[in-house]
């Protein structure tokens, strides 16, 4: 009987030469990441009454990306003290102010296939597109690993999720997910990992993988994997990382708990309406609901390809009227890279107010929070009743290339009938 | 593990209760006695006003789904909650749980308590008695290694007993 990624990916960081699904497993961790929101506030207690030592810093990642730019004293003094205590433990990997943790992750090589990721965020499972076992872990748990180097696991099942054929023009990896969810449910991957595969997904950029990967968490996975290829190690040679991790696959002869198959050319864009990540409808079911905001960002959906799919769309025209449009690049540097292309100005042209690289108005803590009463389209994770501002708003998550559409009619809309 | 029953009053959910409702993101910048005033506020607005210490929450599937925030479960433990009892969990909310201290129980059967029920748990024996019902209830029992964790109050205790045995 063959391994699966994770069984392999938990064997080489426990010092096993095999393990199996259902196995407890003591991990060494490759890449620990703290955010400002869930990081060293939280947990520098539980690291104090631990040594208050971390004990191999050169592993640990501290990112501020929740509340940055700062919309009050109490986010900005957070902020602050996370800058400051990432210097006093020695941490050199300090970002602030780059984009979503996630994003800058993977931007400065710490998301390497075959290796262990956990950060203080649930998305972390986003590594999962570099074929990196990233899993989103508790506060007090991350002071554990900051001063042991290593954490317990139970080594997932597996899912696989295979998806074959060409996606229709103005159908993205947002779709792909979406459908997946929808289907799986939101605790229909508890505890397990999903292992996406499939042409469909081999020719995926790397942009668009990260989407799939960042949702798994949706459907309650521990992990979200797509095996390297050379389309991950060309992402992480542009990015200036010469370091390639471990070449881990699943063997042709694993054990899948699960095995699911999506044909894509027949995949139309996807809707997932208030207030459930798995409320999955085609865009045919519920187009036509009116639009107050249309939110364009986060570590699921504000990256190069996103930005490209809703300029394509957006480029010349102009927003419905009532109808805001915020744009949150992913990161910085995709910012730049951005408005370089000349897509920053193409959508501003269009009515867009272009922000900060953030967390900000996903979960609902600055930079566009929604009102009573308002429905919002978003190309981020969550639409739980009142992630993005009040509990009397409704999200509805969506592709970049619906969000495009929905925002110059004002009203959901199907991007198919946009694109040129 | 030490013995000791639990004794409680049920505070009902049900499913998929979010982390987003548990602890919503917009407190989370205050102090863990501030952010427990707003607990389970997107269900329940009044529950941390009508909680009592020892208090347990009573959920059916997936609960805890989304957020990493420990947050979570630390607004349910400060607001005096002993125990959390759901049909199942998400798993990061579960670990969560355990690694403050706060006991989880997995119960297939926790839908048959209602509101307001008196409960008696025996974490040993993972055993519910909906004392109001007169019905006991099989919980998943604790692994060994989660036992030990929870008698140590949680991970810090754990790790901090493991240093002193290495």
């Amino acid at each position: 009987m063959g391994q699966t990624m994770s069984e392999k990916i938990l064997a080489r960081c426990s010092c096993q030469t095999s393990v199996k699904a259902g196995d407890i497993v003591m991990a060494q961790v490759d890449c620990a990441m703290m955010d400002d929101i869930l990081g060293p506030r939280i947990l520098d207690d539980a690291l104090s009454q631990l040594g208050g030592k971390i004990k191999q810093p050169e592993k640990a990642v501290v990112i501020c990306d929740h509340y940055v730019p700062a919309a009050t004293i109490l986010q900005a003094n957070i902020v602050s003290y996370t800058r400051k205590w990432a210097r006093d433990h020695g941490v050199d990997n300090y970002f602030e102010g780059l984009g979503p943790c996630h994003q800058v992750l993977a931007e400065h090589g710490f998301s390497l296939p075959g290796t262990l990721q956990v950060g203080t965020d649930s998305h972390t499972c986003t590594a999962g597109a570099f074929g990196c076992f990233g899993t989103g872990i508790g506060s007090s748990e991350m002071a554990g690993v900051l001063a042991t180097g290593e954490i317990w696991l139970r080594v997932p099942e597996s899912i696989r999720v295979c998806w074959t054929g060409s996606l229709s023009p103005a159908v993205m990896a947002k779709d792909i997910i979406l459908k997946t969810i929808g289907v799986l449910g939101h605790a229909g991957a508890t505890y397990k990992t999903l292992e996406f595969c499939g042409d469909t997904i081999e020719r995926l950029p790397m942009d668009e993988r990260m989407c799939i990967a960042n949702m798994g968490v949706e459907s309650g996975a521990k992990a979200a994997l797509i095996a390297a290829d050379e389309t991950t190690y060309r992402y992480l040679r542009e990015h200036g990382c010469q370091a390639k991790g471990y070449a881990l696959r699943s063997d042709d002869d694993c054990a899948y708990a699960q095995s699911l198959d999506f044909d894509a050319g027949e995949l139309p864009p996807q809707v997932a309406c208030p207030h459930e990540v798995d409320n999955v409808h085609p865009i045919d079911e519920v187009k036509g609901v009116p639009i107050h905001q249309a939110y364009l960002g986060s570590c699921t959906g504000g990256r190069l390809h996103d930005l490209e799919a809703a300029a394509g769309i957006l480029r010349g025209k102009k927003v419905a009227a009532g109808c805001r449009l915020l744009v949150s690049p992913s990161s910085k540097a995709i910012w730049d890279e951005a408005e370089k292309r000349g897509l920053l100005a193409d959508l501003s042209e269009a009515g867009a107010v272009i922000l900060a690289p953030t967390c900000g108005a996903c979960l609902g803590v600055h930079s566009g929070l929604l009102a009573d009463g308002e429905n919002c389209v978003s190309t981020t994770n969550r639409n739980f009743k009142g992630r993005m501002g009040s509990k009397d708003a409704f999200v509805y998550l969506a592709s970049p290339a619906t969000l495009a559409a929905s925002a110059l009619e004002g009203r959901l809309a199907d991007p198919r009938e946009h694109c040129h | 593990m030490e013995k000791k029953k639990l004794c409680g009053k049920a505070h009902k959910f049900g499913d998929h209760i979010n982390t987003d409702l548990i602890s919503p993101a917009q407190y989370m910048e205050m102090s863990y006695r501030d952010i427990a005033a707003h607990a389970m506020e997107g269900v329940d607005k009044d529950f941390s006003a009508k909680v009592q210490p020892g208090d347990m929450v009573v959920a059916g599937k997936n609960f805890g789904s989304g957020s990493s925030r420990e947050t979570a479960p630390i607004a349910l433990k400060e607001c005096g909650v002993s125990v959390v009892i759901a049909e199942f969990f998400a798993r990061i909310f579960y670990r969560n749980c355990l690694n403050i201290g706060l006991p989880a129980l997995v119960c297939e059967q926790a839908y048959l308590i209602h509101d307001g029920d008196e409960l008696q748990v025996d974490l040993q024996r993972g055993v519910v008695l909906d004392v109001t019902q007169g019905l006991e209830l099989v919980c998943d029992a604790l692994p060994p290694h989660i036992v030990e964790l929870l008698d140590c109050g949680g991970l810090m205790g754990y790790l901090k007993k493991k240093a002193k045995e290495d």
